[in-house]
């Protein structure tokens, strides 16, 4: 089937807003009935359906019949190019970002951070920031299939209706439920209806990436269950086990936020935090770390005893004196520095990590005095108890189950190959499966329901911290999806089927029904749902002698794998995503693939190179996987990311990289050991968007250590080798109106990636695919370089955005055969596309490599259902044409024109945001008026940290980096 | 005032002309190469270099249909092998106009037999120049708008600062002063080719092309004047359009191309590169046609001459070149050098070297220097050693510049090498038709520096 | 070959052929001497001297061509300087908007590019070319004046012309063929 032509008469068909549309079509034209579902005849059956455009009304307007409520401001809000915005959330593996999402005449074009809300503080990842793409997803399930074969949803309700009885299920013996975390206050009041009609039933809460661990710990270390909060910001020290919070080890951005407003120093005079990071990959929180020690997975548990003991937090043990001199010396360092800073210092682990490193974490905390201070225990909702999934495979193996419900998680793709779930599904009588796409699990499942996309979908989800948000939907579900809740409501025996009815009702029920309609509109309004953060609870007393019988080390045999959630298709839920499959890994800017991460010595050891395939045999299962050599990667580790090689996917995502949950184990889902590897003949060149990483000595990134920048407060000059540049010409002196200008802290910036996909959400930047990024012609317009430093035993990274930097003597513009791009006024170094005719001149001679040229025509294959996501205010470019960052020159007319239409108001600082920077969970990206002396951006350009990129050029660009600070400890330099 | 009977400044003893041919004998051996069918070898060349040319043809149709794209250029490598082949062409271009104008003014009388070659050979060499820039640009059809041409869509102007325009100017003025040169040097042959016409159709198409040309006194004496003033033209010109094409990339920023040696290093390789083709071409040309009578042995000897000095003053731009860079004290100018020598692309660098540096050093001894064969060898072997240097200047110093985080490499596609090849089938067919149909030696140039007996001829 | 007695009435002249240069030279000068002034030699190559003896000034080309490349320098300083900084005046590069330092290479070339015009055009207008018809050219003793013939004319407009004596004095000079070539 052509999905483009589909899809758009399916959308077409809501448009015209009749259900019987494609009846009336059978009707009137019984011939043309079956080639609704050509593309070839698509051209005539317009012609002939021209009718129903006047029932679609405005067709590019989809908007819910339900009342929804936009965050912005004003009360008339529907003027025609003027975008909405809605406020919503976004759930992620058990934890929500609230979002504010921009929309134009009805279409969610550009998701933004919701201030209001606690899991986004304004920030939202680059995750979140893609999502929008998965809206528009051609290849998404478009309708309900049984077996496979197409059905529909009224078929679905009267098969679930007849199927989820008492009569039929009885107590519910048989009735088995599968689905993500639940972090929704409705759908858990939903489960607890399910399971109060069927009370035999078992809910299994499925974690393709782990994330429970945190949690089991605290019930490890306290006897109850637990949710543990850090608060990074109040952190002095830092220490992280195998904990990449500042990455994929975190569901939301809220620790960059916290640990970047610790980085930040205005003056020598000022504080600054300190990172110690114990890890096996190197991750972006080993590159902001100060002290970092490569450690495999397995081994941190050993390295947090001795830590214990060390403190006293354990009894010490005589025979653990794991590692070298070098690293006792650095725990010994660690324990001291954590000792001294008791109270003020935070412990954390990582997700990877099995509870008992979390409960020592938290003995730990407890131990330093943290509790209350930098980390705080919350006390969530009663959760029933809840089946493991390992429970669930036995069940269906001694035959116990006869109904799955499966909430839109995919364990055929994302549970490890050993528990053989495709197979046992077929066991199955009912199994019913809910997702956005038809992937492995749809495809064994005897149903498969199409799942609504969040932005087009009625819910409800919870913040870290508990706070309830509403999700309301900006769009009428573009197939006709259904969302858990209402699959779900047929087990619930109540008699709501609508999502918005079933979410209305639950929390009209929580408030005084004076105030229901207000504080449900306030709740749609703000986006977060007041006093609902989880209760504060005393966790008392950790038990160290349970912590200490669990916390045994084991002793661990050859070489392990680790892995880890991809900072691109996370679990594999994003592998159909194509800005995220561009968007390079932080680490390793690889993109379309992953890779088996080896350090440079095990390499050697192994006589193998970048791109050689390696099997990695586990158990029976074995995974052919090319090799990427990173360094500081553990020596006997190996990372694989997880969410690649979907065999049942859409077209962007369908075997790309190698499925790691072949070799991945049902109890130690974050890491495995005792792999055999062995070589292949056979190579895979990989791409990645950086091929040299090593600064060659040059100024690029100035970095310091605090005491250097305390004795010598302008250390990021000294590379600064030249005195008064001059020029032949008269300068031109930009005075008129306000002049932009950026500046970008390094000290802030982790390298998280959100501004490089807010910019392609923003600026209709096309993807090119892997092959054309392995031909060196990726297009982002903002791009984070990384360079290793330092001993390569032990290196540092450092991140670095560019973007185009404004220069005011552009020599881009000098050699502009045809006055292509040249300056405006305002100091904006301006690209006119239309005049563009493509020497790439501009390109060749700009220092900073920034521009970027359209090899071919990107955006031909773009389907209707595509180019809603386009945003309208701007230009979508054709082929041969430069083009490059504007510092969203159309954000900033936006805002000038709302000025003056505000009689003339001069524009605050701060009001008009790049993409970049409104979204940067750093805040390391400021935008604004560097001729206004009061302006956050003319500010940061005195400070003493202040610098740009080859000044010595005479090019004065207009974005400016303030340098890097670290701070390590004296001891250990 | 031009004097193209002033006394033969070469010794005596080494004749220009072999044989003392009458001035009859000169225009039989020079027109009776158009006038009789030509050899077969002629035919299979012709066979040879058009299927190339077609290819040409249909390279560039692909390109244009489907985008930039097609070929190896990325980023950081925005230009690659399309401005490597124009600054190639362009420099092959060189030659022609510098015997015709630069050795006309220093009075070089052993020009007479080989200008209208060299000069044909510019034109053409500057034709397939002119499509590289036309065609690397991501939206041909628009390329009109580096003209000043008022334009509709935007009313703008093209850009006068930039470099790119400057050689548009530059390459069209010399394209069009050659083209005139080379006419206006054509017309008194045309005329004879007009009077020996025996078909009324040569007749009537070589009348039309000689304007109607007397050789009256007066017509002599304006065209001598025009001669010379286009020779005077010229000479700068010639000048100038080479050193334009290294403002290109002399006015960058990037290192390895902001260097103020340009100019000359390119004027000089432009030169050395032009001789070299002419070498190639009229070794075979001679022995084809038989024309030792006319280009001797001296006339080959002289090029390989100037090859062998422009060849040194090549290499020694190289040596200052490295010796800048490394005195710069710029990091980012020493970094360029160094990466040429050892770095991704130090073997086209070593190829480089080895052909323009190394291989003319031969010419110091006559043996070579009057060896058909090895001046046949190395004239290729300098041809091919000038368009690594072009490429070496244009790749190498993109492919790593400021910032390590962008640095590439550059491969080139399958059209990249059939759009070069297809190139060079172009230039060698206009050469086959140049010498079918038009005198490959100036007729009356050369019976100016002979002095015939005085032996009357019967009429044809 | 046309007897010289059976003169038309009015022909364009009288042209004898000589075989070498310096005939021709000798026979300009007695033509001279004897009283001829309206001559005209015609010769596959230039030969020197002549102009002196047919009384041929300095070619006026020179002037032709300075103007032009004035004008070719004018219009390409103009042109730069009004699309640049009057019609549609850009910022590019914080340089001005016009100024002569990067005006001069197409000023340059532009100069060149009008020289060059008026260097052919001069010629080809002095020499009143094209001319695809004369009536020189239908004559036999004309067809080797572009192979290895050197003709000399004599005018009819000469005071001093006579078909049949002029003829005479030609053969008398050793041209063959001499012929009376009609208008």
């Amino acid at each position: 089937m052509t999905p483009s032509g589909q899809n758009y008469w399916r959308s077409l068909d809501e448009l015209a807003g009749s259900p019987g549309f494609r009846n009336w079509v059978e009707r009137e034209f019984p011939r043309l009935a079956s080639e609704l579902q050509s593309k070839s005849t698509r051209r005539k059956l317009l012609q002939l359906m021209a009718a129903s455009f006047g029932l679609a009304g405005l067709t590019a307007c989809r908007r819910p019949e339900e009342k929804i409520l936009p965050a912005s401001r004003t009360a008339e809000y529907r003027i025609p190019g003027k975008p909405v915005h809605y406020a919503t959330s976004m759930n992620l593996g058990g934890c929500a970002t609230g979002l504010i999402v921009e929309t134009h005449e009805g279409r969610p074009t550009k998701i933004e951070g919701n201030p209001l809300h606690p899991g986004s503080l304004g920030a939202c990842s680059a995750l979140a920031q893609a999502s929008v793409l998965g809206l528009y997803d051609p290849d998404r399930s478009r309708f309900p299939r049984k077996r496979g074969k197409r059905s529909s949803w009224a078929d679905y309700a009267a098969f679930a209706e007849e199927l989820f009885t008492p009569a039929r299920q009885g107590r519910g013996e048989k009735l088995w439920f599968l689905s993500e975390p639940l972090s929704s206050p409705s759908l858990e009041a939903l489960r607890a209806d399910v399971l109060r009609r069927f009370p035999a039933a078992r809910w299994v809460e499925f974690e393709s990436v782990p994330f429970a661990a945190v949690n089991r710990g605290a019930e490890l270390a306290f006897g109850q269950p637990l949710e543990a909060v850090f608060d990074f910001a109040r952190a002095d020290i830092i220490l992280s086990l195998d904990c990449d919070f500042l990455g994929h080890d975190w569901r939301d951005v809220i620790p960059i936020r916290q640990f970047s407003e610790r980085r930040r120093v205005d003056s020598p005079a000022s504080k600054m935090n300190r990172l110690y990071s114990v890890e096996s990959l190197f991750t972006l929180t080993g590159a902001a770390a100060d002290h970092r020690l490569a450690l495999p997975s397995s081994q941190v548990l050993g390295f947090a005893r001795e830590l214990a003991e060390e403190l006293g937090a354990l009894p010490r043990k005589a025979e653990t004196k794991a590692g070298g001199a070098g690293r006792q010396r650095w725990l010994s360092v660690v324990a001291r520095d954590l000792r001294e800073h008791t109270g003020a210092c935070l412990v954390v682990a990582g997700p990877r990590q099995p509870a008992p490193v979390h409960a020592l974490a938290h003995v730990l905390n407890a131990r330093l005095g943290n509790v209350g201070r930098t980390v705080a225990y919350l006390r969530p909702s009663s959760r029933p108890a809840l089946a493991g999934f390992d429970e669930l495979c036995q069940a269906i193996q001694s035959n116990a189950v006869e109904t799955l419900v499966m909430l839109g998680v995919n364990p055929v793709y994302a549970a490890p190959a050993e528990a053989g779930f495709g197979d046992l599904l077929a066991k199955v009588a009912h199994s019913i499966h809910l997702g956005a796409e038809f992937d492995e699990t749809a495809d064994a499942s005897a149903w498969h329901v199409n799942e609504a996309h969040y932005l087009e979908s009625w819910g409800d989800t919870r913040a870290y911290d508990g706070t309830a948000a509403l999700q309301q939907p900006m769009i009428q579900p573009l197939f006709d999806g259904k969302t858990a809740a209402e699959v779900l409501s047929f087990a619930g025996g109540q008699s709501e089927r609508r999502s918005y009815d079933i979410l209305r009702k639950h929390w009209l029920a929580q408030w005084p029904q004076t105030e229901g309609e207000s504080r449900w509109r306030k709740a749609l309004h703000d986006g977060v749902v007041e006093g609902t953060r989880y209760p504060l609870a005393a966790p008392g007393v950790p038990d160290v002698k349970r912590v200490d019988a669990t916390a045994r080390v084991a002793g661990t045999q050859g070489v392990e794998v680790t892995f880890f959630a991809d900072s691109s298709s996370f679990d594999g839920r994003f592998a159909n995503n194509g800005w995220l499959q561009e968007t390079p890994d932080p680490m390793t800017k690889l993109t379309w693939d992953n890779a088996a991460l080896v350090s440079p010595a095990k390499a050697q050891s192994l006589g193998v190179r970048d791109g050689d395939i390696i099997a990695l045999t586990r158990g029976g299962n074995s995974l052919e996987i090319p090799v990427l050599i990173v360094p500081g990667q553990a020596d006997e580790s190996i990372a694989i990311a997880l969410g690649y090689g979907r065999r049942q996917c859409g077209r962007v995502g369908r075997g790309v990289g190698q499925n790691a949950n072949l070799i991945r184990s049902l109890v130690t889902p974050g890491f495995v050991s005792g792999v055999t590897i062995s070589k292949t003949v056979r190579k895979r060149p990989l791409a990645t968007t950086q091929e040299h990483h090593s600064m060659e000595g040059r100024p690029l990134i100035r970095e310091a250590t605090l005491e250097e920048y305390r004795r010598d407060p302008k250390f990021a000059h000294k590379a600064d080798h030249y005195k008064d540049l001059f020029s032949l010409h008269k300068e031109h002196s930009y005075e008129e109106g306000p002049q932009w200008g950026m500046a970008i802290d390094l000290s802030a910036c982790v390298g998280c990636n959100a501004c490089v996909v807010a910019c392609q959400a923003e600026n209709n930047v096309p993807i090119v695919g892997r092959e054309q990024v392995r031909r060196g012609r990726e297009m982002h317009w903002i791009r984070v370089d990384r360079y290793y430093s330092g001993d390569p035993e032990a290196p540092r990274a450092v991140m670095q955005p560019v973007a185009c930097q404004h220069c005011e003597n552009a020599p881009c513009e000098t050699v502009c055969p045809v006055a292509a791009t040249t300056h405006s006024p305002e100091g904006l170094n301006d690209m006119a596309y239309n005049r563009c005719v493509g020497t790439r001149y501009c390109a060749n001679n700009c220092p900073y490599k920034v521009r970027r040229f359209n090899f071919f025509d990107l955006n031909k294959g773009v389907d209707e259902i595509g180019k809603m996501v386009f945003n309208p205010d701007v230009t979508v470019r054709m082929r041969g044409v430069m083009e490059k960052c504007t510092y969203c020159v159309q954000r900033i007319q936006e805002k000038k024109i709302q000025a003056r239409a505000e009689g003339g108001r001069p524009l605050k600082d701060g009001e008009i945001l790049t993409a970049c920077q409104q979204t940067c969970p750093a805040s390391a990206i400021v935008f604004g008026d560097l001729k206004d002396p009061n302006s956050k951006v003319a500010q940061l350009k005195q400070k003493d940290r202040n610098y740009v990129m080859l000044g010595e050029i005479n090019i004065r660009p207009r974005t400016s980096y303030l340098a890097r600070l670290r701070n390590p400890h004296p001891e250990l330099g | 005032m031009a004097d193209l009977a002033m006394k033969n400044p070469l010794p005596p003893d080494v004749p220009l002309v072999l044989g003392k041919p009458s001035y009859g004998e000169v225009t039989d051996a020079v027109s009776r190469i158009v006038e009789k069918k030509p050899p077969r070898v002629w035919y299979i060349a012709l066979a040879v270099t058009g299927t190339f040319t077609l290819i040409l043809g249909a390279m560039l149709a692909y390109l244009v249909a489907t985008g930039i794209g097609v070929w190896g250029n990325n980023n950081p490598v925005g230009w690659a092998w399309d401005i490597t082949n124009f600054v190639f062409w362009i420099g092959i271009g060189h030659a022609g106009t510098l015997i015709s104008a630069i050795l006309f003014l220093f009075r070089q009388r052993w020009r007479t037999s080989i200008n209208r070659f060299a000069e044909a050979m510019t034109l053409f060499a500057v034709a397939c120049a002119g499509i590289f820039p036309l065609f690397h640009v991501g939206r041909p059809w628009r390329a009109y708008w580096l003209f000043p041409i008022p334009n509709a869509d935007l009313g703008m102007w093209p850009n006068f600062r930039s470099p790119l325009l400057w050689d548009v100017f530059a390459v069209s003025t010399y394209a069009t002063v050659s083209a005139l040169f080379w006419y206006v040097g054509l017309l008194p042959d045309l005329a004879t080719m007009r009077d020996r016409a025996t078909t009324p159709w040569r007749q009537r198409i070589y009348g039309l092309l000689s304007l109607g040309w007397r050789g009256s006194a007066r017509h002599w004496n304006n065209y001598e004047k025009a001669y010379l003033l286009l020779a005077g033209l010229s000479t700068p010109l010639v000048l100038s359009v080479h050193t334009i094409v290294s403002f290109d990339f002399a006015v960058s920023v990037i290192p390895g191309w902001h260097t103020t040696i340009f100019p000359p290093y390119f004027v000089a390789g432009a030169i050395y590169s032009g001789f070299a083709m002419v070498v190639t071409l009229m070794v075979l040309a001679r022995k084809i046609y038989g024309l030792e009578q006319l280009v001797t042995m001296k006339h080959l000897e002289n090029m390989c001459k100037v090859m062998l000095a422009t060849g040194c003053i090549v290499g020694y731009a190289y040596a200052v070149e490295f010796f800048t860079a490394f005195f710069s004290g710029n990091q980012y100018e020493r970094f360029v050098f160094v990466n040429r020598a050892i770095g991704p692309y130090s073997w086209a660098v070593w190829i480089m070297f080895t052909c323009n540096v190394f291989a003319p050093q031969l010419f110091w001894f006559k043996r070579f220097r009057t060896n058909l064969a090895v001046m046949f060898v190395i004239s290729i072997i300098v041809n091919v050693g000038m368009w690594f240097e072009r490429f070496v200047i244009i790749v190498t110093s993109l492919h790593r510049d400021y910032l390590p985080s962008s640095w590439g490499y550059f491969r080139p596609t399958a059209v990249d090498i059939l759009t070069f090849a297809g190139s060079i089938g172009l230039f060698l067919t206009l050469f086959l038709i140049f010498v079918r149909f038009l005198p490959m030696i100036s007729i009356s140039e050369v019976k100016g520096i002979i002095d015939a007996p005085a032996g009357k001829k019967e009429a044809a | 070959m046309s007897k010289a007695g059976d003169a038309v009435n009015r022909p364009y002249g009288v042209l004898g052929a000589f075989d070498s240069p310096a005939a021709l030279l000798n026979a300009a000068q007695s033509a001279r001497g004897a009283g001829y002034t309206k001559l005209d030699a015609c010769s596959p190559f230039p030969v020197h001297g002549i102009d002196e003896v047919l009384r041929i000034g300095h070619s006026k080309l020179g002037w032709v061509v300075f103007l032009c490349g004035l004008a070719g320098a004018g219009l390409a300083l103009l042109m730069q300087w009004y699309t640049g900084a009057v019609d549609y005046p850009l910022v590019i590069g914080g340089k001005p908007f016009f100024a002569f330092e990067f005006s001069i290479p197409i000023t340059f070339e532009l100069t060149v590019l009008l020289a060059a015009f008026g260097a052919v055009g001069g010629m080809l207008l002095f020499n009143g070319l094209p001319r695809l018809h004369h009536p020189l050219f239908a004559r036999d003793g004309f067809r080797r004046v572009s192979d290895d013939r050197f003709v000399l004319v004599i005018d009819a407009a000469d005071p001093a012309f006579d078909a049949t004596r002029s003829a005479d004095f030609l053969r008398g000079l050793g041209a063959d063929p001499v012929e009376v070539v009609e208008s």
